[in-house]
């Protein structure tokens, strides 16, 4: 394999638009690991990373797509399918394990159940009724 | 809500097809929107629409539809495609400014005096897949995640990070996206 070298990121409207989302992303990764250490219960620390699962992995994908998209030339330059995956796939599953692991704080911390709202009509919440 | 006639048909256009023909075809197709997203993630997984790679995506799009119908045995009736792109847009504007909210109180609100709360959002919809999209976009949404269904289905519990008027942001999440995942999934 005897590609060129990747291209110096040139000065012009397509660079810029790298930089600031990077800078974004960069950001609100560094809000969401930062939320992680300041907030003082666990259901209030799990808000914190679904910051960098959204906008924080969103910054660097679109980064991505216009750097291999917009900037480099031929031998580099792919289209961004494999970057829209990773938002579907990321979107599929960070809720998903949210869920999960809200579920198991709830098994957790059971006595809390009194403080939790109840359904109104009376079903109870599925994570405490665990039968067919 | 939806003024329009509820008519029982897949929208294919077939038109009349014998009933021994259609659970055939229902047996060995059981998800037609399951097998395209299928090929289209193969295809976008390589990165190519070489012949080989399409072949490949035709398989797995007729194979795996078909040893996990078992699990997923009810098509979803789909409506209102345009609202389908309405929501994905308001999603998508929600989690930005979402986003900026959560931030705020991250870096200059103290922890301590976070009103964090749960609240219990009465759904109406019936629709497993629609309960799942709205149970993800809540998630998805920095600030509230949504954290138990009740056991019937009817309710969806989630924990918000900091709600001044609990009422008020339970009828936005139907507002914002109940009622036009409503529309989308009848």
């Amino acid at each position: 394999m005897n590609l060129p070298e990747m291209p110096e990121m040139p000065v012009d409207a397509w660079g810029w638009v790298v930089l600031v989302s990077l800078l974004i992303g960069g950001c609100f990764v560094f809000v969401g690991s930062f939320g992680l250490l300041r907030l003082n219960n666990t259901m209030a620390r799990m808000h914190a990373p679904s910051k960098a699962t959204t906008v924080g992995v969103g910054g660097v994908l679109i980064a991505s797509i216009f750097y291999f998209y917009g900037v480099v030339d031929e031998p580099y330059r792919v289209f961004p399918a494999q970057d829209l995956l990773i938002v579907f796939f990321l979107f599929l599953t960070a809720p998903v394990s949210a869920h999960f692991m809200a579920k198991a704080y709830l098994h957790k911390h059971s006595p809390q159940e009194s403080d939790l709202p109840q359904p109104h009509n009376g079903s109870g919440w599925a994570t405490f009724k665990s039968r067919a | 809500m939806t003024s329009k006639p509820e008519h029982h048909e897949h929208g294919h256009g077939h038109g009349q097809t014998p009933r021994v023909e259609r659970s055939l075809l229902r047996k060995w197709f059981p998800h037609p929107i399951l097998s395209l997203v299928l090929i289209g993630q193969w295809l976008g997984l390589n990165n190519s629409l070489a012949p080989g790679h399409i072949v490949v995506a035709v398989l797995l799009a007729g194979f795996i539809p078909i040893y996990t119908a078992n699990f997923w045995p009810n098509r979803p009736k789909l409506r209102a495609p345009i609202t389908f792109l309405v929501f994905a847009v308001v999603f998508l504007w929600d989690i930005v400014v979402a986003n900026l909210q959560v931030a705020y109180l991250v870096l200059f609100h103290s922890p301590a005096k976070l009103k964090s709360q749960w609240l219990c959002v009465p759904l109406d919809l019936c629709q497993p897949e629609a309960v799942a999209m709205l149970a993800g976009t809540v998630s998805l949404t920095p600030g509230t995640i949504s954290s138990d269904l009740s056991a019937d289905g009817r309710y969806l519990l989630v924990h918000c990070l900091h709600v001044d008027d609990p009422a008020a942001e339970v009828q936005k999440i139907k507002d914002r996206y109940e009622r036009r995942l409503k529309a989308i999934f009848p």
